[in-house]
């Protein structure tokens, strides 16, 4: 596999981010396309301590470190002002984590994109706060135990769809993206910088931490993923233009539950429920882009 | 110049324009609100060449501020009360991030009970976020604070805030000086920040910082909040050079000979000024200090004004509950150390823009005169309905 991006690298080896984390693979990746004519906004979340503790960064971009819900805010002003300096050609990037997207940020980021403002914003999305110790958050999904979920109080309330709640604010562009995926990453990166106004990134990005897997079973496990069809890739253009970019083998969902220590409770019926949820989902998924199955 | 008949509001909005702000930002409370609708005019109509960002809270307001100063533009923000509030985290952030953001702050009371009128304790529950704080007696201040403000917040990397009372000065219209764009341009240079976020020269902003280094970026903080009490007098020595007018930390009105000195903040001082008129006209000693910065603490000015008191009476427009009113916790630190200092009575009044009228304060005066020593407690003045409901008298 060749990957068509820069040679260069925008991240430093040596970070402090665990081994086999989802979320520095997509960062890498992310940045290799986006190129050096990037500032980056980094409200709190497991990234802010991969990009180093003062006075060390593992970016070699611009970074702003800010409060955990001013994703969409703080990148607002950072566009602003370099629209006053005259320079049209830096993009802004927001990276945040899934709570800072889904849950305490949200406000910001719909704010931000309700504005059309001229920014990307990238989610990783490793399904809980990580940074704080695997606590759960809107996108943790049905069945997960977390630490704010433990024992038969595993989370029993569906993921937050966040594609769709961006989509619902017609944003130009809205796209999934994964780290097991990075060839078809790296191209929506790349179509999110060449467009204009708010652009929104979901990336699902594993974290061996908190799902109590392996960390050699990242990639696999995010492949499983989009196999199963529990994380789809798809792009959203305007609001309304839906394109499926990957048709799954359609694994069934309990192979990728079984190797996670996060779902180990669930039993045979919880994984049929959970199933049945995903087809659902897919189904509706599919009728949105025009197919049918 | 030009002499225009102007609110405190269009005060401020002018000086925004003049100061040539580059990125505004803001969301509406009454009554900080007639700043921001002057302002968004000038912006849509060209008037001024700036971008006004129309956010969707006060916590996002100043995050975009956050993220615009930090990429190297003067910026601006009014707000008010509860919207002061929700910016508490961010307030920390800003000074932390050492970036010069000027905000025009309107004192208004805190709910609930819901109250849109003059009351300090939103500003002064923000004390120790390490923002600078003015505060302003008239429309006139009001401007000139405000162009002051850019330049020492500028010259320290540190965050102001020029603060007016709700209504009495913000909506209350004044022939005011308006100076003229190049005579501010003269005083107000345009912005070089000394840092900012820039691809040419990659580095982080507001990392993670170990213990290792925390302390020392904090006491940095102390030392720049420490410099504004020296850079106050040349800035303010400049200021009078072009403009001719000047105001100090503390302004002191026959405090030489008083016996008893009362302590004021804000447009209360222009009422205590028509008190001291006639009370000095009957022969009584009394002096008056405004004091107009609070943050940094002009802990020296304070010291020597109130030498010669014999006792000191302070004005609390504002109260810390379980505690005192602020001006007047503030007062007693200051002079609690110089030998033989003159005891402090605190007084309560004008909460929620109740009027503190001249009989208000000459209650105080009355008060102080005649007691032996200060209760450690704070007096309340002219409580009715409270009093009888708590069934203390
Ligand atoms: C206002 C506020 N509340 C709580 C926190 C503590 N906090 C820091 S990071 C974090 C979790 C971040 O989770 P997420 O956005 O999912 O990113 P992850 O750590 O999983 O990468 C929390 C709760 C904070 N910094 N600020
Ligand atoms: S906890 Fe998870 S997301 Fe955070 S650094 Fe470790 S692997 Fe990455």
């Amino acid at each position: 596999m060749q990957l068509d991006v820069l040679d260069q690298e925008l991240m430093c080896s040596g970070h402090v981010g665990c081994p086999g984390c989802g979320a520095t693979i997509a960062m890498r990746f992310f940045l290799k396309t986006l190129g050096e004519k990037t500032v980056m906004v980094l409200p709190a979340c497991c990234w802010s301590v991969i990009a180093g503790p003062y006075p060390q960064s593992t970016l070699k971009i611009p970074v702003i470190h800010t409060a955990f819900e001013t994703g969409g805010a703080t990148a607002t002003g950072v566009r602003a002002a370099l629209d006053m300096l005259g320079d049209t050609e830096t993009t802004v990037v927001t990276w945040a984590g899934d709570g800072g997207t889904f849950d305490i940020g949200f406000q910001a980021l719909s704010g931000a994109v309700e504005r059309n403002e001229d920014f990307i914003y990238v989610c990783y999305d490793n399904e809980a706060y990580m940074n704080t110790g695997i606590q759960r958050s809107s996108s943790t999904p049905y069945g997960a135990w977390t630490t704010t979920t433990p024992g038969t109080h595993w989370k029993h309330l569906r993921k937050k769809n966040i594609v769709e709640a961006l989509v619902a604010h017609r944003i130009p562009y809205a796209a999934t993206a994964n780290i097991a995926f990075p060839e078809d990453l790296v191209r929506k990166a790349r179509k999110a910088k060449s467009i204009k106004g708010s652009r929104f990134l979901h990336i699902f990005a594993s974290c061996p931490t908190g799902w109590r897997i392996p960390s050699e079973m990242s990639i696999k496990i995010a492949r499983m993923a989009v196999q199963t069809n529990i994380f789809p890739l798809y792009e959203v253009e305007d609001g309304v233009r839906y394109t499926i970019n990957y048709k799954p083998r359609e694994y069934l969902v309990r192979e990728y539950f079984k190797l996670q220590g996060r779902f180990r409770h669930l039993t045979d019926q919880d994984l049929d429920a959970i199933q049945e949820m995903v087809n659902e989902d897919w189904q509706l998924l599919l009728r949105k882009a025009g197919e049918h199955a | 110049m030009m002499r225009r008949v102007l609110e405190g509001s269009h005060a401020v909005a002018e000086a925004v324009r003049l100061a040539r702000v580059q990125v505004i930002s803001a969301y509406p409370i009454t009554p900080q609100t007639h700043i921001v609708e002057i302002l968004s005019d000038y912006c849509a109509s060209g008037k001024m060449n700036a971008r006004f960002l129309r956010v969707e809270s006060e916590h996002s307001c100043l995050a975009a501020l956050i993220g615009a100063q930090s990429t190297g533009v003067r910026t601006f923000t009014a707000t008010s009360s509860q919207g002061l509030a929700l910016m508490h985290e961010l307030l920390h952030w800003a000074s932390g991030a050492r970036l010069p953001i000027v905000m025009a702050e309107v004192n208004r009371a805190l709910a609930p009970g819901w109250n849109i009128w003059t009351d300090q304790s939103d500003s002064l529950a923000q004390r120790d976020t390490g923002w600078m704080q003015f505060y302003c007696e008239d429309a006139q201040e009001v401007l000139d604070t405000m162009l002051m403000a850019y330049r020492l917040a500028e010259m320290v990397n540190l965050p102001a805030m020029v603060v007016l009372d709700a209504f009495f000065l913000s909506h209350t219209y004044e022939p005011v000086d308006v100076p003229g764009q190049e005579e501010v341009d003269r005083f107000l240079p345009a912005y070089a920040p000394g840092f900012r976020l820039d691809t040419a020269h990659p580095f982080a902003l507001s990392p993670l910082v170990a213990p290792n280094a925390y302390m020392e970026m904090r006491y940095e903080i102390a030392a720049a909040m420490e410099d504004v009490l020296e850079k106050l007098d040349s800035v303010e020595g400049e200021f009078a050079g072009i403009f001719g007018r000047r105001y100090g930390a503390v302004e002191a009105v026959r405090c030489e000979d008083a016996d008893i000195v009362l302590v004021t903040s804000g447009t209360v001082t222009s009422t205590a000024r028509i008190l001291l008129e006639e009370l000095r006209a009957k022969g009584e000693k009394v002096g008056i200090l405004k004091i107009k910065m609070f943050r940094p603490f002009p802990v020296e000015a304070i010291r020597r004004a109130l030498a010669g008191a014999k006792k000191i009476a302070v004005v609390d427009r504002n109260f810390s509950f379980g505690a005192t009113g602020i001006f007047a916790q503030e007062v007693r630190a200051a002079v609690c150390n110089v030998p033989e200092h003159p005891p402090v009575f605190g007084f309560i009044a004008g909460l929620g823009g109740r009027d503190i009228t001249t009989g208000v304060l000459a209650s105080m005066i009355e008060q102080t005169k005649t007691a032996e020593a200060p209760p450690a407690e704070s007096i309340w003045i002219g409580l009715t309905e409270a009093a009888y409901a708590t069934g203390r008298s």
